[in-house]
């Protein structure tokens, strides 16, 4: 096996139970905003994500505020949508990053531009995410770029992509879970997890496939501070699936943000009992400061160190 | 064929403005008259809806209606050239390509259109017409079971669904069925799922707009 890109993917080849938490950029240009949300998040976890212009949503760009928050001593993951830049600006992107000492990166195809404050904008879609990884990969592994120009210094990244278990028709999204780790995808991260029985389900067919022994998969948490939260993330948000007995049981709790942290809670005890599961990916949309209470009290604190 | 949907009147009032005395309405004898906005029947209404708001104000004109079969072949335009050039301003009821093979026929006169040019679609209901293909230059449908990921997926995946399609519905809208569930229904009846595994390089976007404006030539029957 070549040498680890990263210190995240070091701490998952040394066997570690690995947490991920989101980072998600402001609208404007404000760096202490990012350096104050990174401050909170050094020591407690293995590795940061930064959303690409999340929901389709014009914000800071994810390379960007991922150096500003690096330069805290986090490890970055940087997010690259599909939707916003072409082949060309992907790629150049990608070396940009790299030569940053941003080594993770995240391959998405994006929300639509419907769903965020241009829906007159053009998509662009040039790639889609397994093509997107599979560039990646070549440019990283193989030193070459789409086109087939040879770098002499490639870049450094260590590949992830996202998996919906949750969407549907299962078989077809099971399908395109393989084919991003045939193109090159060495981590997964999930989409938000409460329905934990389909989830189990997901990965027994995960194993089935030996997907797990190819590629380190991170269960998704979404810790939700409200009932509204919950319905909102129901409704609005593509590809979720919340159960109503969740949805009952918080509408029912005297402290919903305390009822919050317990789901969480309980849904990271459950996901790291499951066999194929490497760590946790913590995304507190607009609860960021929720992180290292809940990581405490999930006993995943202190974060383990490597060489 | 090209679907087309008449612009409102409002729109088009707007747009001729009051510089001119004659009037031609140029309808178009084939897509746009099977979509229902650019034919005979449409260009008659039309005439007649822009007479009674001109009589109204007490303007002056004179609205002539005529339907030709294409406007995309000089040869069909031509049956109405002297009409054409006898009109101060014409109004065209076909596509944008029928509107713009009408100012190169007749270069001096002011031609608007009437339409917007929807896309390339089939009829799928009564008054009902459905996006079926982009016109990306090189077509990929034989490894798709017949349904085109470019023109029917929002986001034009090639290597399978995003993750935010629900019940068969595509994320940016209930009203549009998830292209990927689709092919992967079709390619299921077909029992070739197993071609979903194959990875489908990048497009070649050159065939498409992204090459610039687009031009054929049959070497058979082309005469320079």
């Amino acid at each position: 096996m070549s040498e680890p890109m990263s210190l995240l993917q070091k701490k998952l080849e040394a066997g570690h139970f690995v947490v991920c938490s989101e980072l998600g950029p402001p609208i404007g240009a404000n760096v202490d905003f990012i350096k104050k949300k990174a401050r909170k998040l050094v020591g407690y976890v293995d590795g940061v994500n930064v959303t690409d212009n999340q929901t389709a949503i014009v914000r800071m760009s994810s390379i960007v505020a991922a150096h500003f928050a690096r330069e805290e001593g986090l490890e970055m993951i940087i997010q690259a949508t599909t939707r916003d830049r072409n082949r060309i600006g992907l790629q150049s992107d990608i070396l940009g990053a790299s030569s940053l000492g941003l080594n993770n990166v995240l391959c998405l195809t994006g929300d639509h531009q419907s769903f965020g404050m241009d829906p007159g904008s053009k998509n662009v879609f040039d790639l889609d995410s397994v093509q997107l990884i599979r560039a990646v990969h070549n440019m990283v592994h193989k030193g070459v770029l789409l086109n087939g120009k040879e770098m002499k210094v490639p870049p450094k990244m260590f590949i992830g992509a996202a998996a919906n278990p949750f969407g549907d028709p299962f078989e077809m999204q099971m399908m395109k879970v393989e084919k991003k780790i045939e193109a090159g995808a060495q981590f997964i991260q999930t989409q938000a997890i409460y329905n934990l029985d389909k989830f189990e389900y997901w990965m027994e067919e995960v194993r089935k496939r030996g997907i797990h022994e190819k590629a380190y998969i991170m269960a998704g948490i979404l810790p939700a501070k409200s009932v509204k939260a919950l319905r909102m993330m129901k409704t609005d948000v593509a590809g979720m699936d919340v159960p109503d007995s969740l949805i009952e049981r918080m509408e029912k709790c005297e402290d919903p943000e305390e009822e919050g942290v317990k789901v969480a809670i309980e849904i990271i005890e459950r996901v790291r009992k499951i066999e194929g599961i490497r760590g946790i990916h913590l995304m507190p949309v607009g609860w960021e400061k929720i992180t290292p209470e809940i990581i405490e009290r999930a006993g995943l604190y202190p974060r383990p160190e490597v060489e | 064929m090209i679907v087309g949907q008449q612009k409102k009147a409002e729109e088009i009032i707007k747009m001729l403005g009051e510089d001119w005395d004659s009037l031609l309405i140029a309808g178009c004898g084939t897509c746009v008259t099977v979509s229902l906005a650019g034919g005979e029947r449409e260009v008659e209404a039309l005439a007649n809806l822009l007479k009674i708001y001109y009589g109204k104000k007490g303007k002056k004109v004179t609205i002539s209606t005529d339907t030709v079969t294409r406007q995309c072949d000089f040869e069909f335009i031509d049956d109405i050239g002297e009409k054409i050039e006898d009109h101060d301003v014409i109004l065209s009821l076909a596509c944008g390509v029928g509107v713009q093979h009408l100012v190169e026929r007749h270069p001096q006169k002011v031609v608007f259109p009437g339409l917007n040019t929807s896309f390339y679609g089939a009829t799928t209901g009564v008054g009902e017409w459905a996006e079926r293909c982009v016109g990306c230059g090189e077509c990929i449908l034989d490894r798709f079971g017949g349904v085109c990921p470019v023109a029917r997926c929002s986001k034009s995946l090639l290597n399978g669904p995003c993750g935010g399609a629900q019940d068969g519905k595509c994320e940016v809208d209930d009203d549009i069925d998830c292209g990927w569930e689709l092919i992967y229904n079709r390619l299921k009846d077909l029992n070739l799922l197993e071609s979903l595994l194959v990875f489908e390089d990048p497009k070649d976007w050159q065939h498409y707009r992204d090459g610039g404006p687009r031009k054929l030539i049959n070497k058979e029957y082309y005469n320079e």
